[in-house]
């Protein structure tokens, strides 16, 4: 494990005045946000509130314009050398004609800990081993990536996740279209990843969900509105400030 | 039997044969990454964008493939450029790019005095091969080759999911940059063979009809490989039976494999795809 994960009182996240643009046009201004290990936290907004960026901020995918983000106490670009975040993409960004088996998807989660030629060591199969069978997906290890369904592409990019051992985990809209068996999984999984002291932050638009199992929650419309307990958070003067007035039904 | 060595008693064949199987491995390994990358227009714009640094690098007195390898990666930076700095759609100002390089080709080839054949260029000149051009096809050749196995992992997952690998610390920017420097690459010493017009036949052709017979990538990689070699061999033999252009026959060759596997791959070939659909 990381050493991050023996460290309590260093923040998972932690995100500064953050200001994100994209050639003039701002997606994300002055947000703060501080997330502590063994958590599971929320994101809610909109579609093209932030969420998206501010995870391609936490990605290094985009350079803030302005602001500063910590991973672990680490600036982004050392604490992804540190294989600390792992980013849980939605299946349908993922082209699924991809010549690949759920087994090298899994191992791709271990590149970071390889040398360069990224030979797979016997630790790294052990790790692709565990994580499958967390996930329940072993019996179809040497399938294509398209052969499986929704749900089980879900759970095998979580297997990714866990191979990878990250303390951060990235999650993008891991409810949407998925069978009640991953979902329940998933859930089961999420418990135990903040037992094990990782922070998950979740991107979601369903209420439902995040009331059912986040400790906290973070709401954005182009800055981060209001996060804390989810108790507290979820007001629905908050809610009507997230949504513009229009609060979908939980 | 005749027919098959006949034509090795003529140095130029075997150099010919040698040099298209050793072009078409290379392109055929690329055209892996081409085709899962979806950069197939990319290679068409490098391949055609190449031209005015031949000739160029003929009028300097420099190797050919040194100008063309600055004016393929040019072509790079001035699509990527132009993209990021105007409202135009990548497509369209590929397009534009590579049309305007290929066009200062043609104008300089009229204009500049030299031995340049136009129609070698653009079509290809692999019966007629050089010493030195053979020297730098084997050079860019091993470099690519090198480069593509070494990092045949990164860009497998960079061109499968680039989000993560960026999450995992690894340079998706320098991947992006060294796979457009190695498109170039193969486009030069692509050149040799089936000229500028027909270059991107190779970088796509064998990918594709590797795609449509595999689930596992490197099986892919193998599959293209081989029908990229087989198809220059095949290609070249048909050309001296037949007395036809070399380009066309390679070209032709590789589009005939992709028939075949489009109409009979085990799973995706479309006989079969109504049977497996089957219950």
């Amino acid at each position: 494990m990381t050493h991050g994960l023996t460290a309590p009182t260093i923040q998972r996240i932690e995100v500064e005045k953050l200001c994100v643009d994209y050639n003039g046009t701002v997606a994300l201004y002055d947000a703060d946000l501080s997330l502590p290990p063994g958590c599971i936290c929320g994101l809610v907004g909109m579609n093209g509130a932030g969420k998206s960026t501010l995870f391609k901020a936490l990605t290094g995918f985009v350079r803030p314009s302005h602001g500063r983000i910590r991973i672990n106490g680490l600036p982004v670009l050392a604490a992804q050398k540190d294989q600390a975040v792992a980013y849980v993409p939605q299946s349908e960004g993922i082209d699924c004609n991809f010549p690949i088996s759920v087994w090298d998807v899994v191992m791709m989660g271990r590149y970071g800990s390889m040398n360069i030629f990224r030979w797979p060591r016997q630790s790294d199969r052990v790790a692709v081993r565990d994580a499958l069978k967390r996930v329940d997906l072993l019996e179809l290890a040497s399938r294509p990536i398209g052969a499986l369904s929704g749900g089980q592409r879900k759970r095998a990019f979580l297997a990714r996740a866990i191979a990878q051992r990250a303390s951060v985990l990235l999650l993008d809209e891991p409810f949407n279209g998925v069978d009640v068996r991953t979902e329940q999984l998933m859930a089961q999984l999420f418990l135990q990843f903040r037992q094990e002291g990782r922070t998950i932050l979740i991107s979601t638009h369903d209420l439902s969900h995040i009331r059912d199992f986040c400790d906290l929650v973070v709401l954005i419309n182009r800055t981060v509105l209001a996060y804390g307990d989810t108790s507290e958070v979820f007001t629905p003067e908050n809610l009507a400030r997230t949504f513009g007035g229009m609060v979908p039904k939980p | 039997m005749s027919w098959l060595l006949e034509p090795l008693s003529h140095a130029f064949m075997v150099k010919a044969l040698l040099v298209s199987a050793l072009v078409g491995g290379v392109c055929g390994l690329l055209s892996c990454y081409m085709t899962l990358k979806g950069w197939a227009l990319m290679g068409d714009a490098v391949s055609h964008a190449v031209m005015p640094g031949v000739v160029v690098a003929y009028a300097l007195g420099l190797p050919f493939s040194l100008g063309a390898f600055v004016f393929g990666v040019g072509s790079v930076a001035a699509i990527g450029f132009v993209k990021q700095k105007s409202r135009i759609k990548e497509d369209t100002v590929i397009g534009l790019v590579f049309t305007g390089f290929f066009a200062l080709g043609l104008v300089l080839v009229s204009k500049v005095r030299s031995n340049i054949d136009l129609t070698h260029i653009l079509f290809g000149n692999v019966l007629g091969i050089s010493g030195s051009d053979i020297q730098q096809t084997l050079l860019i050749s091993s470099l690519v080759v090198a480069l593509l196995l070494v990092f045949r992992r990164d860009l497998l997952l960079f061109c499968f999911d680039p989000t993560h690998a960026r999450s995992i610390g690894i340079n998706t920017g320098l991947l992006h940059y060294m796979l457009l420097s190695v498109l170039s690459l193969t486009a030069v010493a692509g050149l040799q063979t089936v000229g500028v017009i027909l270059v991107v036949a190779m970088l796509v052709t064998p990918g594709a009809t590797a795609y449509l017979l595999t689930d596992r990538f490197d099986r892919m990689t193998l599959l293209a490989v081989a029908s990229s070699v087989l198809s220059s061999l095949i290609g070249v033999y048909v050309s001296y039976w037949s007395d036809s252009s070399t380009a066309g026959c390679i070209v032709l060759a590789q589009t005939a494999l992709f028939l075949l596997a489009f109409l009979l791959a085990p799973r995706y070939g479309i006989l079969n795809a109504h049977r497996s659909q089957a219950p």
